[in-house]
């Protein structure tokens, strides 16, 4: 057998895995090992036990990796639930453009829930600020609702935010896609209980316990593609908000920002309205691994604009039923 | 071995939980770990530097609340309590550890259990001012009961004590008897101020008379639960489901003619060890097979260990399906439809004798009824006492009855195969964690205990 994970490069990385496991020096797992049996544990519990999973998937490297855990979870047989993206039409085009490259290569079938479509008929409003990503919420609940998904995988991390870090690994939502923080279900050892009534939901989120720099050495092994604006490239931008913003059709500067060209990086990729490049010279995946590992800020710190409106700003989200 | 094994760089995980009563400092003691361990970002810092100086904090600290940074919700902040698990995570040049903050106050002890049953260990905070609590002893008992491998006693605000040595003498003995008395065997006590930061992750100058090592040294170097279960439990893996992929292959056309009869056993090993070859019992039935091959994503392993995820192929077809389980010919047990177990009661709507209830063990999940209550522990006594009820927060004894036979074990000879949950049919809320304290092969058996009212 040698056929490689659908998402890794070929043959190289299966090569490097054998040759590992055929040390025998070696007298335990590494973290990333039990990080990845532990998702994996997860997503085919899920599928056991729901009767329609979809994954959410923007193409952002969490859930590149969710879905790569997914091929791995049901080899040789093909990733068994569809995905759902929601294209806040901020989109970056080149994110895009990867999403569709890769649900084609996996045989995979696609749901997108457009915020412009809710705009244009008026069931949402723009923002003042321009900002959408609190507007994705309800195209998300319309589509969960639509699909008659029982089950919603997710790449959030418990390291991301303050209110992440209470999330469950199955978090149970009402038939409102609320999440009520102080009446979670006790987790208890690897028994995840999937019960719910009609009408309710649950997220579940495979990789809660991996941090950012777990992800990128993941993504390192195994070889993962990933949007190339995550490495370091050229790119017009300006200043806003201690954070370089691109120029784009939504993210325009004002009178008194100037733009310049650098090189930066995403460290997350969302709203183009709202996330933010850092600079960096790392343009390959180990140089990421290194410039992660001595990092001194978080990556929404450093990224995202809507989550420093207030310090309870990602539960206030989460609570109407947000990622 | 023969697990897929990264550069040594990468480390070990280790995951710990903190208990302790409320107001013996967790959350600063989790801050000060993590901020003395480099883990905190400055963003992070600048953030919870400002709260602190809004809300007027004026600690030894530099006039930083540690707290802050692990009560993410709204409601914690504002009452300065923690309400629920706060998952943290942070890493040395040894390993990455994941840590647990669960919460002191008695009605939320549920969230206690949750942290505790997935820790390699938990870190028990004790108030050197106040000794041993309730709450102490209710959270040793949980500690005790689940089996959780080691135990750290921090008797903190020793700073507040003047780092007087009788002082902390006395608490650690204090701790030591209701551990005898519990069974627990060696636990580490180390004085420690979470405020200042004595014995945290440095050796503190303050505890001259204290030898042994800081909080953080010790978390370095202990071994992880599934290391110290591999070799004494037995192989099982808990079937999830069939992989059995027919024409839908994700593998190159030119291979998928080979995986056209592909089929293999998915699931996460709970417990020991499998290799190639190997004869394995598989449940219900009761048949026996052998492991022709371990597959990995597309990787053929030798041998799996617990926890690794994997899929098995057996030699013969034979009837499994979500639910079976795959062990060790000759250390399988005979499924049984009555046992005894301890139940740590989760939920506001007390437990009757006679409840109808569903019970989850592995991948299985099967209906069940609760006999009779044995008994509840009287966490002042450490006693059995006799209970009409459980109450939320409760241990008690109880004997369930199954609808269909499984091959559970004690908890105490396998933690995974010993461990259920217990779920309400109807809302499908998690009632209570159980444990196996005894399975019954005849229904019965155990004097006094199998009777229905």
């Amino acid at each position: 057998m040698r056929t490689p994970p659908v998402n890794a490069l070929p043959a190289p990385t299966i090569d490097r895995a054998i040759d590992r496991a055929a040390s025998t020096d070696s007298t335990g797992l590494s973290q990333l090992d039990v990080l990845e049996s532990e998702a994996i544990h997860i997503i085919r519990e899920v599928v056991a036990e729901f009767e329609r999973p979809v994954l959410l998937f923007s193409g952002g490297k969490d859930s590149v990796v969710v879905l790569h855990l997914a091929a791995k979870a049901f080899w040789p047989g093909k990733v068994p639930f569809p995905l759902l993206h929601v294209d806040t039409g901020h989109n970056f085009p080149e994110v895009l453009e990867f999403r569709d490259e890769t649900v084609a290569r996996l045989g995979l079938r696609l749901e997108v829930a457009r915020v412009q479509d809710y705009i244009d008929d008026g069931r949402l409003t723009e923002r003042a600020d321009g900002t959408r990503n609190p507007l994705q919420t309800l195209p998300l609940l319309d589509a969960i609702a639509a699909g008659r998904h029982d089950a919603v995988f997710g790449g959030a991390r418990r390291d991301e935010d303050k209110a992440r870090a209470k999330e469950r690994i199955l978090s149970l939502r009402d038939e409102f896609g609320q999440w009520d923080p102080r009446n979670q279900r006790p987790e208890l050892w690897n028994l995840y209980n999937g019960r719910h009534t009609v009408g309710q939901h649950v997220r579940a989120f495979p990789i809660s316990n991996w941090t950012e720099l777990n992800v990128w050495r993941y993504i390192e092994r195994e070889g993962i593609r990933l949007p190339a604006l995550y490495y370091a490239h050229e790119r017009e931008v300006y200043r806003r908000d201690g954070m370089w913003r691109a120029v784009g059709p939504v993210s325009a500067p004002l009178a008194n920002e100037t733009v310049v060209s650098r090189t930066v990086r995403y460290r997350t990729v969302g709203d183009m309205s709202c996330t933010g490049a850092v600079d960096s010279d790392a343009a390959s995946v180990q140089d990421v691994v290194r410039e992660i590992a001595v990092s001194t800020i978080t990556e929404r710190g450093a990224t995202r604009a809507d989550d420093r409106i207030s310090e309870a700003a990602m539960e206030d989200r989460k609570k109407d039923g947000y990622f | 071995m023969t697990q897929v094994q990264l550069e040594r760089s990468e480390g070990t995980l280790f995951r710990f939980a903190t208990a302790g009563s409320v107001d013996d400092g967790k959350s600063t003691l989790v801050g000060r770990l993590l901020h003395d361990s480099k883990a905190i970002l400055a963003d992070q810092l600048d953030t919870v530097t400002r709260t602190s100086t809004e809300r007027g904090f004026g600690g030894a600290a530099g006039g930083i609340d540690f707290a802050l940074l692990t009560d993410g919700l709204r409601a914690e902040r504002e009452q300065g309590i923690t309400i629920d698990v706060a998952y943290r995570y942070f890493a040395t040049d040894q390993r990455s550890f994941i840590l647990a903050d669960c919460p002191g106050h008695v009605q939320y002890t549920r969230n206690m259990v949750t942290g505790a049953t997935t820790a390699d260990a938990v870190i028990m905070l004790i108030d050197a001012r106040k000794g041993v609590l309730e709450q102490t002893r209710r959270h040793l008992s949980v500690v005790k009961l689940l089996r959780v491998p080691h135990i750290v006693i921090a008797v903190n605000k020793i700073d507040l004590q003047d780092y007087d040595e009788a002082a902390f003498g006395a608490v650690a003995a204090a701790v030591r008897r209701v551990t005898d008395e519990l069974g627990l065997g060696a636990v580490h006590v180390i004085p420690v101020s979470a405020l200042v930061g004595d014995n945290v992750v440095e050796r503190s100058p303050n505890t001259p008379w204290y030898d042994g090592p800081s909080l953080l040294e010790l978390l370095e170097t202990l071994p992880a639960a599934d290391d110290v279960a591999t070799n004494v439990e037995s192989f099982r893996l808990p079937v999830q489901l069939v992989l059995r992929p027919q024409g839908a292959v994700a593998v190159a056309p030119e291979d998928a003619a080979d995986y056209r009869d592909y089929r293999a056993y998915a699931g996460q090993v709970a417990s020991g060890t499998v290799r190639v070859g190997d004869t394995v019992t598989v449940t219900p039935g009761g048949a026996s097979t052998v492991v022709t091959g371990i597959d990995f994503a597309g990787i053929a392993l030798d041998e799996a260990v617990a926890p690794q995820s994997v899929a098995l192929r057996l030699r013969d077809d034979l009837d499994i399906a979500r639910g079976a389980v795959i062990g060790t010919a000759g250390t399988m047990p005979e499924p049984v439809k009555e046992l005894a177990a301890d139940l740590f009661w989760l939920d506001l709507r007390a437990l009757q004798p006679g409840a109808r209830v569903l019970v989850k063990f592995g991948t299985h999940t099967v209906q069940a009824i609760v006999g009779t209550i044995t008994g509840r522990l009287n966490l002042d006594t450490l006693d059995l006492e006799v209970a009409p009820a459980l109450e939320i927060n409760d241990i008690g004894q109880v004997t369930v009855r199954l609808s269909a036979a499984l091959p559970v074990e004690t908890y105490a000879a396998n933690r995974r195969a010993g461990a259920f949950l217990v779920i309400q049919p109807q809302d499908g809320a998690t009632l209570a964690a159980g444990i196996v304290t005894a399975a019954r092969t005849v229904a019965g058996t155990a004097a006094g205990t199998g009777g229905q009212a």
